[in-house]
């Protein structure tokens, strides 16, 4: 079989359209064969070697050609633990506190201290919403009280009492001890029933109903409510542990009190920059000289040392001149002094807020405190309440933004001296109220007691051991909380757009937030409260990390119209013959075997 | 008319406050019954606070009536004094703010105004504790300072361009868009990344786009930028330095700046800063330099020097209407009213040097109070107004100084150095940039030290660096080249070359347009690639010492040798950036590339494909022309066919 192939001159297409297994026409130069069964032939060959070279690169398209398209434009999205996430989306925390009741002596008789179970737990369930559940456990332990601790339970008051038996035994953090005395004790006020110490323990007096000679089962049941009232107070209760979800939860509306007590507390963060600014719009009338520096050493200093295991702070202050208040002061000619109503203190920061400026060194929240200082022709200056009365510490708070205080130096400008005035500020009495303030803003709850309730007061340091307790309760959950909405919500937008780049770093921060939620949880159901909020503060750190990483915005983002604009002067010429030679293939294969049929019928 | 209803108007107005003044002031009550309230009001100590909500309102009445704890309590009753008038108690002065504004009267007939506010601040930001109480000086700054162990920060604002030749020297020099500049403590490890955040965090205060700043437009010059203030750090690895030609600045930058002044610009000279005015000028620049500094001669204590300045070239022949006078009101379309009470001094200085018997301009309100000072080697005398004296203010209570010229003419000492830059070269491909630099000293040479700092992306070729001076080549006694990396770093170039007495030298060096990666490129290519100034420093002869005439005014004794403090100064000028074109491409390229590939890539497959795939074979060889019709006519004929 010879087939000499002629110059190019001499082929000649025979059909121009649809070019595949298009035939090629060569003039037969061979004398001698017969150029019909040549033809049958070659064509025979030809065919089957055209469909095999079809098949094959259609082979190499699909095997190399679409795995290396597929390769080189896929983004690198590294593993992240969604199973663990999913799971984590579906909160189930549990909340353990350990009580210890110890009876003193007069409240137990010897048979029943023989009969104490040595420690009884109770659940308590709560269904917050389909995605969130709580569960409060508490375990309680009973004991009578040691020799020493009768002694120090027969000071003469009740602080004294509390203070030497702090002494005896220092309680961990988020436990509670109950000092349960008989109804003659002395140690508290007739109409008090219990006392609330400093630390983390409380009195408990016995009702005078439960007089020595009932079972013991009637006397643990009586108790049973009032100390978990003292739970209520000293450690945590339902409504602040909803408040402190409230990231994830959508709070009922309707008990506006809470909200407003949960709004008005500054977010859990890992800090907070503190900023005193003394606001001086009249540097002409008076030069006003503060010794902050002193003043927040010896007032406010103690209460953040001691508030250091929920966030870091750092102080500073400034002096404004010239800062106005946004609204202009009324004169109240019956009280012959200028008043700011309640409605317009809204309208009074915004234009001192411009002059504040922002923290130039971190990013945690600023809780501003300002000391304003009415100038001349206002003064003196007082805030009225909704009822038109003047509020007697002159001062006002926003929430999760800071307090403002009014002094008045009006009464300080010397008959004779020149102007400008030369004024001490009474350290005192500013940092008293801008003190309650910071205690507001960062949630320490100064909740009402129950009647009967007796509470210490606070001690130098402004805040007592079981208020930090109660804060760290309620920062651990809203950590725990803030957590999980933010790697949740993370996966949920990584899992929608398909073209984020996830890198290592995100991936390793979205594990440990992960591993360090698991944690936290744990430590929260094993009670300790200390590891379960420093893990909860590690959690938190590490998905916001991983959630406002700026390698997360690098998102190169082709529009599908565009991807095919790109794609198909490549694609479609690539494409259409293979796919086209296909289907002839299969239409052929059919024919034959329609013939085929013909045959054997 | 209206302007003096309206001051009129003003001034009732004071009178109504003052009288308000005299009144409060008379309204007083007994100290001691005060202080005793004061005092018992803090001793009770009950915890609860009845706090009430407010629903309405985010706003809420703190009603507490005390939270100090009782310890504490207790002992602040001794320990602190309760607020009290201090009579004869001044606390030591530990910060103290100045503010000038200097007015010098351009031979061009534009006005030149400077403003400096000056705070002194006596405290140690490299102490371990931080310090955290700001009284006068900003918070904002004073907390990058610590955060960043910053020794020296410059940073400048520039709109438009300095012209040397026709308004002699700047008090402050700046070159055109924004310029930052940076000495850090030596405690710093990562002096890169420390300057990167810095950067950020500077953008962010003065609302700039600092963030730009990178290693790619960073230098370390080896020689110029000295620190300004005092330093025993001299090693210039802790100095950075960098421009952004292409800056424009605005109100969003002057509203910060503004803001960092003690009193704002409710009082003292910052009531002038409007910025419709300002902005309505032919040069403006802004600038923040913050430095530690000796309060005394023998250096004992140390402070912190803040410098706020703002430098304003007002072209008064185009707004003035073919007049040629001025007023403090026709400059900011305000005037002065009062010192900033916070200043401890606050003055205005009226540059009259080319003035002295009044031949060339009028000065009204006139003040005998002249005071003179050595200002960039030269002698000049200043009329002052003090305003911290009433008087100064007048019977108006009002100050809106005004000069009106009597004769045009005037001739200007010619600066002694000055430089020019271009780039020269045509096409896309190579160029050669052109330093000029002029020493118009009649008589005296003197070295300056240039530091060029160019983009990597215009390859300097080294080897053709030529200086040359009257026509003969000038061999830089230094230079430090560093080459650059693409992407990477600039080239910095730093020479110290002599000037010849009233000469040109010429600095040539040639260079190679790289291309750039297609992102790189800026939302407007076409429109060029800024090239940062030159910067030229030098220690010019002073003109005092070169004027030989000046000394009939000086007793024969003094005037023999040109004494030492005044025989040179130093002088940074900064010559213009160069906007240079780079080769642009189209930018539908990339599509267009990938659709000319594509095809290119399918027509080529295409043809194999059809190679690979087609079956060949042999057809009949269809008879030629001539035998069809042959065969034609032979059947038409009954004839069987060829």
């Amino acid at each position: 079989m010879v087939i000499s192939v002629l110059s190019e001159t001499g082929c000649q297409r025979k059909s121009t359209t649809s070019g595949h297994h298009d035939t090629f026409v060569f003039k037969a130069e061979g004398a001698g064969l017969d150029p019909v069964l040549i033809n049958m032939a070659t064509t025979e060959v030809e065919r089957s070697r055209g469909q095999l070279a079809a098949m094959s690169i259609a082979a190499v398209v699909i095997i190399v050609g679409v795995p290396l398209w597929w390769r080189t434009t896929e983004t690198y999205r590294a593993w992240l633990p969604v199973t663990q996430i999913t799971e984590l989306a579906k909160l189930q925390l549990q909340l353990s506190a350990d009580v210890e009741v110890v009876f003193a002596r007069g409240t137990v008789t010897p048979e029943q201290q023989k009969k104490f179970p040595l420690t009884q737990t109770q659940d308590e369930e709560h269904e917050v919403d389909e995605n969130t559940a709580l569960r409060y456990r508490y375990e309680t332990k009973y004991r009578t009280a040691t020799i020493m601790e009768e002694d120090a339970l027969n000071q003469p008051t009740a602080a004294e009492a509390d203070l030497s038996l702090h002494t005896l035994s220092e309680s961990p953090c988020g436990s509670l001890v109950v000092y349960v005395v008989p109804e003659s004790s002395s140690l508290l006020p007739q109409d008090v029933d219990v006392y609330i110490g400093q630390r983390r323990t409380a009195l408990l007096r016995l009702g005078a109903q439960m007089r020595v000679g009932r079972n013991l089962e009637q006397l643990l049941a009586h108790m049973e409510p009032r100390i978990k009232q003292v739970l209520k107070v000293m450690s945590f209760s339902h409504t602040d542990i909803t408040a402190a979800l409230s990231d994830r939860i959508r709070l009922s509306p309707g008990n506006k009190e809470t909200i407003a007590d949960s709004m008005r507390a500054f977010k859990s963060s890992p800090g907070y920059e503190i900023t005193f600014s003394l606001l001086n719009p009249d540097p002409k009338s008076h030069r006003l000289h503060w010794d902050v520096e002193g003043a927040v050493r010896t007032y406010i200093q103690p209460l953040l040392t001691k508030l250091s295991p929920v966030a870091n702070f750092s102080i500073d202050s400034q002096t404004l001149y010239y800062a106005m208040l946004g609204v202009n002061p009324r004169f109240d000619s019956s009280r012959s002094s200028y008043t700011l109503n309640a409605d317009s203190l809204a309208h009074v920061i915004n234009p001192v807020e411009a002059r504040l400026g922002s923290n130039a060194a971190s990013s945690n929240p600023v809780l501003n405190f300002l000391l304003y200082v009415p100038d001349a022709l206002h003064s003196p200056l007082y805030i009225l309440d909704h009822k038109k009365e003047e509020v007697s510490s002159n001062a006002f708070h926003s929430p999760r933004w800071g307090g403002i205080m009014v002094y008045n130096v009006h009464d300080l400008y010397g008959p004779q001296s020149a102007f400008p005035a030369n004024i001490n500020i009474n350290m005192a009495k500013v940092m008293g109220v801008f003190l309650a303030q910071l205690r507001l803003l960062l949630g320490v709850q100064a909740s009402s007691p129950p009647p009967g309730f007796l509470m210490a007061p606070c001690g130098s340091t402004g805040l007592a051991d079981w208020e930090l307790d109660r804060l760290m309760w309620s920062r651990s959950v809203e950590n725990v909380a803030t957590a999980t909405t933010t790697i949740t919500s993370l996966a949920q937008l990584l899992d929608q757009i398909g073209t984020i780049v996830i890198n290592d770093n995100i991936a390793e921060q979205v594990s440990s937030a992960v591993t360090s939620l698991q944690l936290a949880v744990a430590e929260l159901e094993a009670g300790n409260l200390g590891f379960a909020l420093q893990y909860s503060k590690e959690a938190i750190l590490a998905s916001e990390r991983a959630f406002f990483d700026p390698s997360l915005l690098h998102l190169l983002y082709f529009p599908d119209d565009q991807k095919f604009a790109i794609y198909i002067p490549l694609f479609l010429p690539m494409c259409v013959p293979i796919l086209l030679s296909v289907l002839k293939m299969v239409s052929e294969a059919r024919q034959r075997r329609r013939d085929k049929q013909a045959k054997k019928d | 008319m209206a302007a003096r209803r309206c001051l009129s108007s003003v001034l009732l107005f004071i009178l109504c406050t003052f009288s308000v003044f005299t009144i409060t002031r008379c309204q007083e009550t007994t100290l001691a019954g005060d202080n005793g309230a004061a005092a018992g009001d803090s001793s009770p100590a009950d915890t609860e606070a009845a706090e009430q909500t407010v629903e309405q309102t985010r706003w809420e009445a703190t009603e507490v009536t005390e939270a100090i704890p009782d310890e504490a309590a207790a002992d602040k009753q001794d320990s602190a004094a309760p607020e009290t008038v201090a009579p004869s108690f001044t606390p030591p002065p530990k910060d103290d703010f100045q503010e000038e504004l200097v007015i010098r009267p351009l031979h061009s007939g534009d006005i030149y105004a400077s403003f400096q506010f000056r705070t002194l601040w006596q405290t140690d930001f490299t102490r371990e504790n931080k310090v955290s109480h700001y009284g006068l000086f900003p918070k904002s700054l004073g907390q990058i300072i610590s955060k960043f162990s910053v020794r020296e920060l410059h940073i400048s604002f520039t709109q438009g361009y300095w012209r040397t030749m026709q308004w002699g020297q700047p008090f402050q020099p700046s070159p055109p868009g924004a310029e930052l500049w940076v000495w850090f403590q030596d405690s710093v490890t990562d002096v890169d990344g420390t300057w990167k955040e810095l950067a950020n965090v500077l953008s962010g205060i003065f609302c700039a786009s600092l963030n730009f700043i990178d290693s790619t437009n960073t230098v370390q010059p080896s020689a110029s930028f000295k620190p300004l203030g005092i330093a025993n750090v001299t090693d210039h690895q802790f100095l950075r330095y960098a421009t952004l030609p292409r800056e424009i600045v605005c109100t969003e930058n002057l509203t910060p700046w503004k803001k960092l002044l003690p009193c704002g610009t409710k009082a003292g000279l910052a009531v002038l800063l409007k910025s419709e005015k300002l902005f309505h000028s032919s040069f403006y620049s802004q600038a923040v330099h913050i430095r530690p500094v000796c309060e005394d001669w023998q250096c004992k204590t140390t402070s912190w020097e803040l410098r706020q300045t703002l430098n304003v070239v007002f072209d008064l022949h185009t707004s003035g209407q073919g007049k040629r006078e001025w007023s403090l009101f026709k400059m900011f379309s305000r005037t002065l009213t009062e010192a900033c009470p916070l200043a401890s001094t606050s003055k205005i200085y009226i540059d009259v040097t080319d003035n002295p018997q009044g031949e060339q301009f009028e000065l009204s309100p006139f003040t005998a109070l002249l005071t003179q000072a050595v200002v960039l080697g030269d002698r000049r005398t200043y009329s002052v107004y003090d305003l911290t004296q009433q008087i100064t203010f007048g019977s108006v209570r009002s100050l809106n100084l005004l000069i009106r010229w009597k004769s045009s003419e005037g001739d200007m000492l010619r600066p002694l150095l000055h430089a020019e830059r271009y780039v020269a070269g045509y096409g896309l491909q190579t160029g050669e940039i052109h330093t000029l630099m002029y020493n118009n000293h009649p008589y005296r040479s003197f070295p300056v030290l240039l530091l060029d700092s160019v983009p990597w992306y215009l390859r300097l070729y080294i080897h053709t660096l030529t200086v040359t001076s009257k026509g003969k080549d000038n061999k830089p006694s230094y230079i430090h080249y560093q080459p650059s990396k693409d992407r990477v770093r600039p080239h910095l170039l730093e020479m110290l070359v002599q000037l010849p007495p009233n000469s040109v030298t010429e600095v040539t060096v040639e260079f190679e347009r790289a291309l750039l990666k297609w992102t790189e490129y800026t939302p407007d290519p076409n429109h060029g690639f800024y090239v940062g100034s030159s910067v030229i420093s030098a220690l010019v002869p002073s003109i005092v010492a070169m004027d030989t005439n000046r000394t009939w005014e000086s007793p024969l004794f003094s005037s023999f040798f040109p004494c030492k403090e005044e025989s040179s100064y130093f002088v940074r000028i900064y010559t213009e950036p160069l906007l240079v074109n780079l080769p642009t491409p189209d930018f539908s390229m990339p599509y267009n590339v990938i659709c000319l590939t594509c095809t290119v890539v399918a027509v080529g497959y295409g043809s194999l494909y059809n190679l690979l795939t087609r079956s060949f074979q042999i057809e009949e060889p269809s008879p030629g022309l001539a035998k069809r019709l042959a065969n034609i006519i032979r059947k038409m004929r009954g004839v069987p066919p060829l």
